[in-house]
């Protein structure tokens, strides 16, 4: 028996906590080919032009026939068709455009800045409901709600439907971590009941419209006219998850640095606008996507002395990358005051991350409400237990101790 | 407030026009407009778009900024005498002279710095002047640079050099004053060509736009509702003029003495593209159509006849001819200079007319014409907004450094054009191509990139509305990839096959003699430059 790959230890859940020296030992070769033919790339250059690369697909259909179980299986079979996630121009292009008009510029430029009073009264009341407690589960209490009550408002869903679907959401963010067949299947029943839920509220929405993103999907005709059928059930699901998963690990991830750090913990208190450039030191130090799987090569490509080949999978490890010490100086350092920081917390190209200003938002708020509200917080656990997925990659809970709430 | 970004590093994520929507701004799929002077209740606003910048092209003033603590000075080795006692003299208070002067700094510098500019204002950005702020929607002309760090300069502004003694190594000034130096950085630009007659060029209602003043002056007169607009040229700016003019629903005639717009830099295939468009907007797009004479009464323009032999009725005409490179203040000092700029090694040290380098006098921006290795050593002129910066950090740096850690100044070009809602960059060096090939994405949707390639090589690409593709061909040029490109693409053209790139025939700076060489033995041979411009006469900076 050969000794794990790099690879097959970050995947291995023992190394949740602490995958980092992983990283560093994956970056000493700049493509890994793993004994079933998949490809793994780490270094921050690799990973940029790849992303950058017009012979990289994100398109399942363009892997070879024996690596078809390594992607997810069509999401709902018959019914919908893949996400633009999982599309490549001028498909994704399209869909994504179309998507956009909803959300931000050109269309509506001014919808995330007209949101941020509301994100801070969301995570004050959220914050506020910590008083009179000696102890919390800051994902359970913050780090979950506060993104899950901005993207139910922002789509139009009814919150109170929020505990339904997350108990979809799990089984479809969990099968991506360890596939096997059982969460396959279990990934595609859930996926057929939130898409039904989704048909029900888009045919709610087109005869009473509201301002939400939902009602403008499916009542705006913008020059390149609506996402309809499949299209549309998969773009909402897709927003629904990624509107909201990726933000809790990026708040827990968060705080549990900030409690690591006291030092920055303490200039969040009192220094002016330190959230914005902390957030973006934690957004490349503990990053809440650790890779982008399932993409593929449509022609060979030589990077490093190796050939990725045209059909393998391909595994972009963009939290490498952000720790790469060829691009970045001092990477394992945390240093909110570094400037000029580019990272792939968000990817890059032609998927960049849709969420990404509002994730930004919402992480800068909660943390600087939870650093000059909460007195005197401790990690009770540190490291705190791990969900499942080594993509997105986060503390299932944060438990934290502290003496009081200060009003906001 | 003051802002600017590097719009040859922005891929249009759009992540600054989501968090500071009144500053930035959108248009098309991909174009980025800015306000360079946001009032300062947006400040939060755009401190976290600048810190979002997935590229991090923002750059915002210091004095508006997160203060971090001080870093030490970069790096030590080499050049510390230089670096200790020198008196450094930049003339040419532009993007590329700030940008020299605030490397200077930033690498230890600690010796007299003085910035000559002749314009009376400090360096500002030109890219604004020809879009955002002729709508009226970026708040003034005032599109002052913001600062990186603090430079510490004696500034002269509102003086010209005038020459350049390298005997005594003294710059002359338009005032009468003598500036010393031990090191020198020439970056006076170029202007704006003027209208070639005299008495029309005149005229009350003919502009150019190259500085603040005349972007201000143009500004008002489009706004006041002129009748008719007349663009002569249609290269970048005289297509970004039409595009704006198009924008205000002010009438506009273009002159394009080329069969089609942008020939001279992405060639007839993307000129003709360029062309429906202009027409699509409402243009009257004339090509190869000539500007006969410009015609007024009373002092004012009142109307132009075309080659084409039609009279048109015009309150304005712009003249958009591209430019003149100022280096007659430097034909006396025994410098390589010429119409094509102030020729340089790739250290950006500048050759003497005998074409030997010089040690104390280096150049960078518009004005320097540089070998370019990965073109076959031909001398090149880039006058692109991103040349300007990275050509004055290399500058800079070798100005204070030993020769054992010069840096070699080894930038593929860059640029882009913002008109009629389409965002067009350009990497490389099109114009050498002889083919060109659509590779990714749709003509017909103006979604696309083309790729150029010179006797089988790659040697230039251009995206339209397409433009996070172009890193990717920029690594190829560096890599001297093949062209056409051997492999399949997800979003591969209807129709990729190469074709003729159709550029005008170029005129070569090896065609006429500029120098005169005389002597017999090696000791004694020498060039001596022979000036012949009209311009010669007079001096910028």
């Amino acid at each position: 028996m050969t000794a794990a790959s790099p690879f097959e230890q970050i995947v291995d859940y023992a190394n949740r906590a602490d995958p980092w020296p992983l990283y560093e030992k994956l970056r000493a070769q700049p493509v890994w080919q793993e004994a079933d033919g998949t490809f793994v790339v780490g270094g921050f250059r690799e990973i940029d032009a790849l992303l950058h690369d017009p012979r990289i697909s994100s398109d399942p259909s363009n892997l070879l026939p024996e690596y078809a179980d390594k992607a997810p299986p069509p999401d709902a079979p018959g019914e919908l068709p893949n996400a633009l996630i999982r599309t490549d121009p001028p498909r994704h292009d399209t869909l994504r455009r179309i998507t956009m008009r909803q959300f931000g510029p050109p269309h509506r430029p001014d919808l995330i800045d007209e949101l941020t009073p509301t994100l801070e009264a969301i995570v004050t009341r959220l914050v506020d409901g910590l008083a009179g407690k000696d102890d919390a589960d800051i994902v359970d209490t913050i780090a979950y709600p506060f993104p899950v009550e901005v993207i139910t408002e922002l789509l139009g869903v009814p919150p109170e439907d929020a505990p339904r679907f997350q108990a979809w959401v799990e089984p479809i963010v969990n099968a991506f971590g360890d596939p096997t067949p059982e969460r396959w299947r279990a990934r595609t029943d859930a996926f057929k009941q939130l898409a039904a839920y989704m048909f029900d509220l888009a045919q709610q929405r087109r005869g009473d419209p509201g301002p939400d993103m939902i009602s403008g999907l499916v009542t705006d005709d913008g020059p390149e006219g609506r996402l309809e059928g499949g299209d549309l059930f998969a773009t909402l699901v897709l927003l629904l998850i990624a509107g909201h998963e990726t933000t809790v690990n990026l708040i827990a991830n968060g705080w549990l640095t900030l409690l690591r750090h006291p030092e920055a913990l303490r200039r969040l208190r009192t220094e002016p606008d330190f959230s914005i450039r902390l957030v973006e030191e934690l957004l490349r130090y503990e990053p809440s996507v650790h890779f982008l799987p399932n993409r593929s090569a449509v022609a060979d490509i030589e990077l490093g002395g190796t050939t990725i080949k045209k059909g393998h999978p391909l595994v972009l490890v963009l939290a490498s990358g952000n720790r790469d010490p060829e691009f970045i100086p001092h990477p394992d350092r945390f240093d909110p005051d570094r400037t000029g920081n580019m990272h792939l917390a968000f990817g890059s190209g032609i998927h960049y991350c849709v969420g990404a200003p509002l994730a930004r938002l919402e992480a800068q708020l909660a943390l600087t409400q939870l650093a000059k509200r909460l007195r005197d917080p401790r990690l009770i656990a540190d490291p705190p237990p791990y969900r499942i997925s080594p993509i997105l990659r986060g503390p299932t809970h944060l438990p934290v101790a502290f003496s009081g709430v200060h009003p906001a | 407030m003051r802002v600017v970004v590097d719009l040859t590093r922005c891929q249009g994520y759009a992540q600054c026009a989501f968090l500071a929507p009144e500053v930035f701004r959108m248009v098309g799929d991909e174009a980025l407009l800015f306000d360079p002077v946001p009032s300062d209740e947006q400040r939060v606003k755009v401190l976290r778009a600048a810190a979002a910048c997935p590229v991090q092209a923002l750059r915002v003033d210091l004095a508006d900024d997160v203060p971090v603590p001080p870093i030490e000075p970069a790096r030590t080795s080499g050049g510390d005498r230089a670096r200790g006692e020198g008196r450094i003299v930049v003339v040419g208070a532009s993007l590329a002279g700030l940008t020299a002067a605030e490397t200077l700094r930033e690498e230890g510098f600690t010796g007299s710095l003085t910035m000559i500019g002749d314009e009376p204002a400090e360096p500002y950005d030109r890219p604004p002047l020809s879009k955002q702020v002729q709508t009226g929607w970026a708040s003034s002309t005032d599109t002052t640079l913001p600062r990186r760090r603090d430079i510490d300069a004696d500034w002269r502004l509102g003086v010209a050099a005038t020459a350049l003694d390298l005997k005594h190594n003294t710059v002359s000034l338009s005032d009468g004053t003598d500036v010393a130096f031990d090191r020198l950085l020439v970056a006076t630009g170029v202007r704006a060509r003027p209208w070639p007659v005299a008495a029309e060029a005149d005229l009350d209602g003919v502009f150019t736009v190259r500085t603040r003043a005349d972007a201000a002056v143009l500004r008002e007169r489009l706004n006041a509702g002129p009748r008719r607009v007349l663009i002569i040229g249609a290269g970048f700016t005289g297509s970004e003029l039409a595009s704006v003019c198009a924008e205000l629903g002010v009438p506009v005639t273009v002159a394009e003495a080329g069969p089609s717009p942008l020939i001279g830099a992405l060639g007839g295939v993307i000129g003709r593209i360029s062309a429906e468009i202009m027409r699509e907007h409402g243009v009257d797009l004339r090509t190869s159509t000539r500007v006969a004479s410009l015609q007024g009464e009373q002092g004012r323009l009142r109307r132009a006849l075309l080659s084409d032999g039609t009279t048109i009725d015009v309150d304005v005409a712009v003249v958009a001819l591209g430019g003149i490179r100022n280096v007659e203040w430097l034909e006396g000092s025994g410098l390589a200079v010429g119409m094509w700029g102030l020729a340089c090694d790739a250290g950006c040290r500048a050759f003497d007319a005998s074409g030997l380098v010089t040690e104390d006098v280096f150049v960078a921006g518009d004005v320097a014409r540089q070998p370019q290795p990965v073109f076959g050593y031909q001398f090149l002129a880039m006058e692109h907004w991103g040349n300007a910066v990275t050509q004055a950090r290399v500058a800079a740096h070798n100005m204070i450094s030993d020769k054992t850690d010069r840096w070699p100044h080894l930038e593929i070009p860059v640029f882009w054009s913002v008109q009629f809602g389409n965002n067009i960059k350009s990497v490389g060096v099109p114009p050498i191509a002889d083919q060109i090939a659509v590779t990714q994405g749709s003509v017909q949707n103006r979604r696309f990139v083309a790729a150029y390639g010179y006797k089988g090589r790659l040697v230039g690409a251009v995206s339209w509305n397409h433009g996070r593709w172009l890193d990717h061909y920029h690594r190829l040029i560096e890599q001297a990839a093949p062209f056409p490109l051997p492999y399949d693409v997800t979003d591969p053209p209807v129709d990729g096959s190469p074709v003729p790139a159709e550029f005008p025939e170029r005129v070569l700076p090896a065609r006429d003699a500029t120098v005169v060489v005389t002597g017999h033995d090696p000791s004694e041979r020498q060039a001596t430059l022979i000036h012949s411009s009209p311009a010669a006469s007079g001096s910028r900076s």
